[in-house]
């Protein structure tokens, strides 16, 4: 390669600087926000966006910016944490199925996970909330729970490719046990595919945990969630619409930013990729 | 292929039995006795006794259970604690609703993102390419439920081209219904034709690949006949799968979907029979959606052994 190349790919750096733009409003909401979340300004209510109001107010007088960033800290939470399930759990069974590939044990995994894929997720979501009650944990569990199947195939499949190669059975050779070799060998090689695999279900957590919250199943007031700011801003739809393009535009522009990213990360870190 | 239809059965069955275990143990472990719910505080314990005993409430689990699963396998479903009506009357009535809903989305996403899945394949790199690329990206971000209010806001309020919601009910005509289900279509199809679109495009782009269509370009078809003829035919594979998966995702979002437009769908049923603690209802509506989906599974098992004819052989 003697040509120079911009250092790293544009749709990666756009992605990279969207999600940080709202994980770092999610942040600072910790420590600042235009106006307190709970405070109502009756007297202010449904005004368009202005100076002192940068983006308006709802139908409470809510100072809708600053419902938006602890909204973003909502919805990264719930979709974090899901995420965090989904590789806690999926990626010991998948090392675990690719050591003992073709065994009984691998069997039994793999058809458990067939069997969680053929549930539509947002049913059960649902399912799962309506029965342990609304909630953002409760959120994070129904979301979660579907994560598990996907990292725990991601990481089978990529872990049985290595299992083939001659530095693994040198390893085996060398006296190894399969966990170890598991540990050492196989999951630092597939971290790209694990890294990228979760941008993806990140952003597909965003997505379900607005849905969930848009139905009334998600995080309860008095915190702030982008769906129930868009469910809230149906009623007033006619009145006030932009009420309904904010929420909307912050769950776009963050699933965007996690969907570039993530197809960024996975040019940069597949080396198979970067040739062609 | 009579060992891959056999296999495919079987895990068929073994799916849908699994399945309704799952469901019906979870639905186990929610408080709420229906009975106290359906006759209210003040009822005498012998009356409340008599309806648990006449809902089927008492009884071992495992006795319930097959009692539940029988029922469901000659079209009884139950009777529902709140509408007092069978169950399966209802989700009748309701997939009148979501039943069209998921077909006509489906179909508005599959004629639009094939045909464009493979322009952009055709045109890899040029304008047409990235413009499909970008709209897709874009397609694949918005919440299907956003997009459905955002369509609201532009043709029901601005422009009053269409009602904002409500059904008329099929003994209106198909016309009406057609055109109440439109924007709901429109919303579910979006996110989901952008999926395909982009599936579409890089089988199509893989296919085209292959030494089989330079072979076929050697022999003197053009691009398009090329195509047409031999690489559509291979990009098909991951295509079915998607399909298969969009059915599961447009029967759940049809569910979100129809709470914006006040639906009278299966959603709308589900969502009222949690806030009642109607539970037969849940259950089974559950269950009806989950058996829809693992089926369309099934059917796009048997699909792949129709269009590539290396699965049917056991392997």
């Amino acid at each position: 390669m003697s040509r120079m190349r911009f250092p790293l790919p544009l749709p990666l750096v756009l992605g990279a600087a969207l999600t940080a733009i709202f994980a770092g409003l999610a942040v600072l909401s910790f420590f600042w926000t235009p106006y307190p979340v709970a405070a109502m300004d009756i007297a202010a209510r449904l005004k368009p966006p202005s100076l002192s109001h940068w983006l308006g107010t709802d139908t409470y007088g809510h100072d809708v910016f600053s419902q938006l960033m602890v909204g973003a800290r909502t919805s990264i939470a719930v979709a974090l944490v899901a995420v965090g399930i989904g590789v806690a759990a999926g990626v010991p069974l998948g090392l675990w199925a690719a050591a003992r590939r073709g065994s009984l044990l691998d069997e039994t995994i793999m058809r458990g996970n067939d069997l969680i894929f053929a549930f539509p997720s947002l049913v059960i979501a649902i399912l799962i909330t309506a029965i342990l009650g609304p909630g953002a944990v409760n959120a994070i569990l129904a979301i979660g729970i579907f994560n598990i199947p996907v990292f725990a195939r991601v990481t089978r499949g990529g872990a049985l490719s290595l299992w083939t190669l001659d530095y693994i059975r040198a390893a085996q050779v060398a006296g190894k046990g399969a966990a170890r070799i598991s540990l050492e060998h196989v999951l630092p090689n597939i971290a790209n595919l694990l890294i990228v695999q979760g941008t993806i279900q990140f952003s597909l957590g965003i997505l379900a945990e607005a849905g969930l919250s848009y139905v009334g199943l998600g995080a309860q007031p008095p915190v702030p969630s982008w769906g129930r700011m868009l469910a809230d801003s149906q009623t007033m739809i006619s009145l006030a619409p932009l009420l309904a393009v904010f929420p909307g535009l912050a769950i776009v522009l963050t699933v965007l930013g996690l969907n570039l990213m993530g197809d960024g990360l996975r040019d940069l870190l597949d080396p198979r990729l970067r040739r062609k | 292929m009579l060992r891959y239809l056999l296999s495919r059965l079987i895990s068929l069955v073994l799916s849908l039995i699994v399945a309704s275990l799952v469901i019906f143990a979870v639905l186990q472990v929610v408080p709420g006795d229906p009975a106290s719910f359906m006759l209210g505080m003040n009822a005498s314990p012998d009356t409340m006794a008599a309806l648990r005993e006449q809902l089927g409430l008492n009884g071992p689990a495992p006795l319930r259970y097959l009692h539940w699963l029988a029922g469901m396998l000659h079209g009884d479903f139950g009777l529902s604690y709140t509408y007092k009506t069978p169950v399966a009357q209802l989700i009748a009535q309701r997939a009148q609703v979501s039943l069209p809903l998921t077909i006509y989305a489906m179909a508005l996403s599959t004629l639009i993102a094939i045909p464009a899945g493979m322009v952009a394949a055709a045109r890899r790199g040029r304008a047409s390419d990235l413009a499909v690329m970008g709209v897709t990206q874009l397609g694949i971000a918005v919440p299907n439920f956003w997009f459905a209010m955002l369509l609201v806001l532009i043709f029901a309020i601005r422009l009053h081209w269409v009602s904002s919601g409500g059904f008329p009910g099929w003994q209106a005509g198909i016309w009406p219904n057609l055109v109440a289900l439109t924007l709901p279509a429109i919303a579910l199809a979006l996110p989901q034709a952008s999926i395909l679109a982009r599936v579409m495009r890089s089988a199509l782009i893989e296919a085209l690949h292959q030494d089989y269509l330079r072979t076929a370009r050697a022999k003197g078809l053009t691009q398009g006949q090329a195509i047409r003829r031999h690489a559509f035919r291979n990009a098909l594979i991951p295509v079915l799968t998607i399909l298969g998966l969009q059915f599961s995702f447009l029967l759940a979002g049809a569910i979100i979907i129809e709470n914006v437009f006040y639906l009278p769908g299966l959603g709308r049923l589900i969502f009222q029979a949690i806030t009642q603690r109607d539970l037969i209802t849940v259950q089974s509506v559950v269950m009806l959606l989950v058996a829809a989906v693992i089926v369309v599974n099934f059917l796009t098992d048997l699909a792949y052994a129709a269009v590539d004819p290396r699965l049917r052989r056991p392997g």
